[in-house]
């Protein structure tokens, strides 16, 4: 079943076209990879998916619903959409609880006692049980990106943007993360990950995409995008990596 | 496995080399502080002026006679500090965040305040003591008040509500968008954004200069005197002319003094806790 829809969508920041009429469809369960240089419009993808930046052209759709209405309400949108950032973008100034269950308790009315029971039993589940009370400069990046996530994912979304989520990490803490993300996908979640780690996009990914220039130049399951690519940019990209 | 740490000789004659450096360290500060103070009051004492200077500045019968009334004139300005304190920073709060919407329903509003402090900002603060405190009442409007003590204290509040809301703006400023795209990408409204997590953080990070802003309102209520209630300054001006002598000036001005000095220290403290708290990092 179709989650979600991007269909011909098109950002311009001055006169530079970053993404160039990109259509894209996402199924319900399925985690599709977002791979390309850096500059190739992934992160900026993502971002329109959430409302973060204003599409110029096409709409994206989910539910059967137009995100790219301009009638919309962002913030009912977002309600929906989960969004994990390359530098964590935690709150310093609340607790690793606060930060979890302040989009469940302000934003979808549920009460401090439950929400607080429900970050608890995710941080279990994550391993970050014994940080609930403390703020996140006292974590490790790792330990602050996997908060991220699950801050993300408290308000139960129905689609997860990770972007560049492991970037920041060295390659230590990379593990870590990528195992969160790992259970997320075991537990049905729907995700489309901007990634640079290309190991791990051909383990987990449904579908892989290559973006170059703003254009998604090619899609296909991991196997034949990694094992026998068909574009020549698509080639020459991973030559490199 | 655990290996318990025994000091080894080397460290333990290091921790007396450091013991004996931190004696010398401290008996070097002490001569010399003692040599300077000694050098300071020999030289005061051997000037020619300085029983004149100290007649006029530091007499101890003008100071008896002129503290009381001083100290009565200073609680009034206390008064008027601790009045308009929470008005200001509740006000500047205000005008900070109007010119913080986007909505275009707000536009005159946002207009309005930036009018507000770039105007009331360029105006000297004793020019707008006299504009309400001598201007208003001549208005002759009905409930309107003509308190000079009332009309002193709504000027400092106008001056001082424009610099602390251009305080509290450069604070939310200094906030990295990153955290307002983290904050709404959760579903957070703007207005909840700002709330729970902008305002938050940006006003741990402005508390140092509103403070400062602070030790100088505390200092400009002494301008409420050119209205003509009997506060601290008037009191020591209306002393020194009996007396002929500064006295109850300097009286006055240690008040203030006393009252600033601790505020300072406040701050620091301030500081400091939000630092350890934030484990050093930015």
């Amino acid at each position: 079943m179709t989650l979600l829809t991007i269909d011909g969508v098109w950002k311009r920041y001055g006169d530079h076209d970053v993404l160039k009429g990109v259509d894209l469809t996402v199924d319900s369960h399925e985690v599709v990879c977002l791979i390309g240089a850096s500059g190739s419009g992934k992160s900026t993808l993502l971002r329109c998916v959430n409302l973060l930046e204003t599409v110029d052209d096409g709409a994206i759709t989910l539910d059967g619903v137009e995100l790219t209405d301009v009638r919309a309400d962002p913030d009912d949108v977002r309600k929906r959409i989960g969004i994990v950032f390359q530098a964590y973008n935690l709150f310093p100034h609340m607790t690793v609880l606060d930060n979890i269950t302040l989009a469940p308790r302000k934003v979808h009315g549920v009460g401090r006692a439950q929400a607080e029971e429900q970050a608890r039993e995710l941080l279990t589940r994550f391993g970050l049980e014994s940080k609930a009370r403390d703020y996140p400069d006292r974590l490790s990046g790792g330990q602050q990106q996997r908060v991220a996530i699950i801050r993300a994912i408290a308000t139960q979304p129905r689609l997860l943007l990770l972007d560049e989520v492991t970037s920041a990490l060295d390659p230590t803490l990379v593990n870590e993360v990528l195992g969160v993300i790992r259970e997320l996908k075991a537990s049905g979640m729907t995700m489309i990950l901007a990634t640079h780690e290309m190991g791990f996009a051909r383990d987990i990914a449904d579908t892989v995409c290559f973006l170059a220039d703003g254009v998604l130049l090619e899609r296909g399951h991991p196997d034949q995008i990694f094992g026998a690519p068909k574009h020549p940019r698509t080639r020459e990209f991973l030559s490199r990596t | 496995m655990t290996t318990t740490w025994v000091k080894s000789d080397r460290q333990k004659e290091r921790e007396k080399l450091l013991r004996a450096q931190g004696r010398r360290s401290l008996s070097a500060a002490t001569i010399s502080t003692i040599a300077v103070v000694g050098l300071v009051v020999v030289g005061l004492y051997a000037s020619p002026g300085w029983p004149r200077v100290r007649e006029t500045f530091f007499s101890w019968d003008a100071m008896v006679t002129a503290l009381p009334d001083i100290l009565q004139g200073f609680l009034l300005n206390v008064t008027i500090f601790l009045i308009a304190e929470p008005v200001v920073l509740l006000l500047g709060l205000g005008v900070a965040l109007l010119r913080g919407l986007r909505s275009p329903v707000f536009f005159p509003l946002r207009v309005l305040a930036a009018l507000y402090t770039d105007v009331f900002r360029g105006i000297p603060v004793v020019l707008m003591i006299f504009l309400v405190g001598f201007g208003v009442p001549a208005l002759r409007l009905q409930g309107v008040p003509n308190d000079p003590v009332v009309l002193g204290t709504i000027g400092l509040i106008l001056s001082y509500t424009s610099y602390v809301a251009e305080v509290f703006r450069s604070g939310i400023d200094s906030i990295h968008p990153s955290q307002r795209s983290a904050a709404r990408s959760l579903g957070l409204s703007h207005g909840q954004t700002m709330r729970y997590v902008v305002v938050p953080q940006a006003v741990r990070r402005v508390i140092p200069p509103l403070l400062n802003d602070f030790a100088s309102l505390q200092k400009d209520t002494a301008l409420v005197a050119l209205l003509g209630p009997l506060e601290a300054l008037r009191q020591a001006q209306i002393h020194a002319g009996e007396m002929f002598n500064y006295t109850p000036y300097v009286a006055a001005a240690l008040l203030f003094v006393a009252l600033t000095v601790p505020m300072a220290r406040f701050t620091d403290h301030l500081a400091a806790r939000a630092a350890r708290q934030r484990g050093g990092a930015a």
